[in-house]
């Protein structure tokens, strides 16, 4: 059923609609990533990650407000919003307020290209995957704004490694997702996930029906996990070495912001792996014989169901792994990005060539 | 998108670019002019975007703020006494400087009522840009493309023979 599909109907129909001059539809695609963004960060995001490491830890977690603690997320931003908005006296005033929003102005940002089910993208890009690549370059001077502007020193070693480390791990991440691109042919996110959806399911998925695709998926799940600054590459924010890296000054909802913007690009790595590995919004159901599972599981509302389910599943991985490995040291975080990741990179970039050639 | 909206975008957008390369040339500290090139590079992408050329916008992102400026911002952080250093930004060569302003002026200003019609390229631009991109750059302009690479392999070779850990050297002292 995947050719029936109409991409982008509700995108374009909202992108359409106008209140006299002002593009209401549009402002409305814009604030559905943004409030997915602060939902997704307060309920599975803060409250999650909390009772994932606390299990994990044979803990309880969060258990006094509310049943099972699930209105302890809702307290922590009562005190949050109360808190007093401090800018320390020796930091530099306007790099120091103006940090944490380019760094979530950047984390946002790549959400433009992220499809939300067949029906729903904020924009077709034919360079969509090159796009949700680049544009991490803008969280990047955020961090170091938010560094320099600190005028504190672990925050500015914090920043510096931060940069180091996504610059870096930006080299083995892009050529590992140029094989996703080889295979699908495109850069659009959504060509990607109708070159991988079909009747049966999961098989049309890359990771599945390539034998090589599983070197590039994990090597672009490792450098993700660096540039999400997720652990064991957390050495921007080493709390044993650096306070708290570059956020060591903030408190309050400037805090907030960055823990906003970190999750949010948590979840745009998750999704752009699911989207160029495992067919994004495509149902990995298969349909068995006459029971069509996989075209009863297909459609608009369901493809934001699967791919939202996909994105979640990576992120419990990186929690996962967060509250499992313990750190690396710097000079292991590079060695492993130089000497590990981009020598593989090009070996799955070579072997993708020639299987998309010979197969 | 109606007219109005895009005019009005497209301004803010130009007036981004425009304010803040000239923040970048008037400001007397360093570390804000380099931190305004963001907003200039940014705004020059966006304005990419309106030639409906996304692939060089996205390009021009990629490039400018994720090497080419934190590049220039470690440089400014790692120099010291940076924050001390007063920047001329005086006005010096009045008469010079007013003649080549208006030199270049006059050359921008002719080039573009001579230019008349815009030519449109002989081939029409069908499906995916990159493709195109792809393309053009295996077939036609191959030798360009090559030379490119063989002065970034270069210059990749002499960074790295710059930067070595020198056994020899240490050994030495």
């Amino acid at each position: 059923m995947s050719q029936s599909i109409s991409l982008n109907t509700w995108s374009d129909a909202l992108s359409g609609f106008n209140l006299g001059w002002f593009p209401l539809g549009l402002v409305i695609v814009a604030a559905v990533p943004l409030v997915f963004i602060a939902l997704y960060a307060l309920t599975y995001g803060v409250y999650g990650e909390r009772k994932i490491s606390a299990f994990m830890q044979d803990r309880l977690g969060p258990m006094e407000v509310g049943p099972w603690g699930l209105l302890q997320t809702l307290a922590d931003i009562l005190k949050l919003l109360q808190k007093e908005d401090i800018v320390p006296t020796a930091a530099d005033k306007f790099l120091f307020v103006i940090g944490p929003l380019i760094m979530f102005v950047g984390s946002f940002l790549a959400f433009v290209v992220l499809p939300f089910g067949p029906a729903f993208i904020g924009a077709d890009l034919n360079v969509g995957l090159f796009y949700a690549v680049g544009i991490v370059a803008l969280e990047v001077v955020g961090i170091l704004a938010s560094g320099w502007g600190s005028n504190n020193k672990w925050a500015l070693y914090g920043a510096v490694r931060s940069v180091a480390q996504i610059v870096s791990y930006e080299i083995p991440a892009s050529i590992a997702l140029l094989c996703g691109a080889m295979m699908a042919g495109t850069l659009s996110m959504q060509q990607f996930c109708v070159a991988q959806s079909g009747p049966y399911g999961f098989m049309h998925y890359y990771l599945f029906s390539n034998p090589i695709a599983w070197l590039p998926f994990l090597i672009y799940f490792i450098a993700s996990l660096a540039e999400t600054n997720r652990a064991p590459f957390d050495i921007p924010e080493a709390e044993s070495e650096l306070v708290a890296g570059f956020f060591t000054e903030y408190s309050g909802m400037k805090f907030a912001m960055f823990f906003l913007a970190e999750y949010g690009s948590m979840f745009m790595v998750s999704g752009i792996i699911s989207i160029v590995f495992l067919g994004g919004w495509a149902s990995p159901l298969p349909n068995i014989g006459s029971f069509a599972l996989n075209t009863m599981t297909s459609g608009p509302a369901w493809g934001a169901f699967w791919i939202i389910m996909k994105g979640f599943f990576f992120i419990f991985v990186q929690m996962w792994l967060r509250w499992t490995l313990p750190r690396l040291r710097v000079d292991q975080l590079m060695y492993l990005c130089w000497k590990v990741l981009t020598p593989f990179a090009f070996v799955a970039f070579v072997l993708t060539a020639v299987w998309e050639i010979y197969k | 998108m109606n007219q109005l909206t895009l005019s009005i975008i497209f301004y803010v957008f130009a007036a981004v670019t425009v304010l803040s390369a000239a923040f970048v040339v008037f400001s007397k500290n360093v570390i804000y002019s380099a931190f305004a090139l963001l907003f200039t590079f940014f705004g020059v992408a966006a304005l990419y975007v309106f030639l409906s050329s996304d692939f060089i916008a996205v390009t021009q992102v990629v490039v400018y703020v994720g090497g080419i400026l934190v590049l220039l911002l470690f440089g400014v952080m790692f120099t010291n006494t940076i924050m001390q250093t007063d920047l001329k930004t005086d006005v010096l060569h009045v008469v010079p400087g007013t003649i080549l302003l208006l030199l270049m002026i006059a050359g921008m200003l002719y080039t573009f009522y001579t230019t008349g019609d815009w030519m449109p390229g002989d081939v029409q631009l069908q499906g995916s840009v990159v493709q195109r991109v792809g393309f053009e750059t295996m077939s036609r302009y191959m030798l360009p493309f090559e030379m490119a690479s063989i002065v970034l392999l270069v210059a990749l070779l002499g960074a790295a023979f710059l930067a070595r850990y020198d056994n020899a050297h240490k050994n030495e002292h």
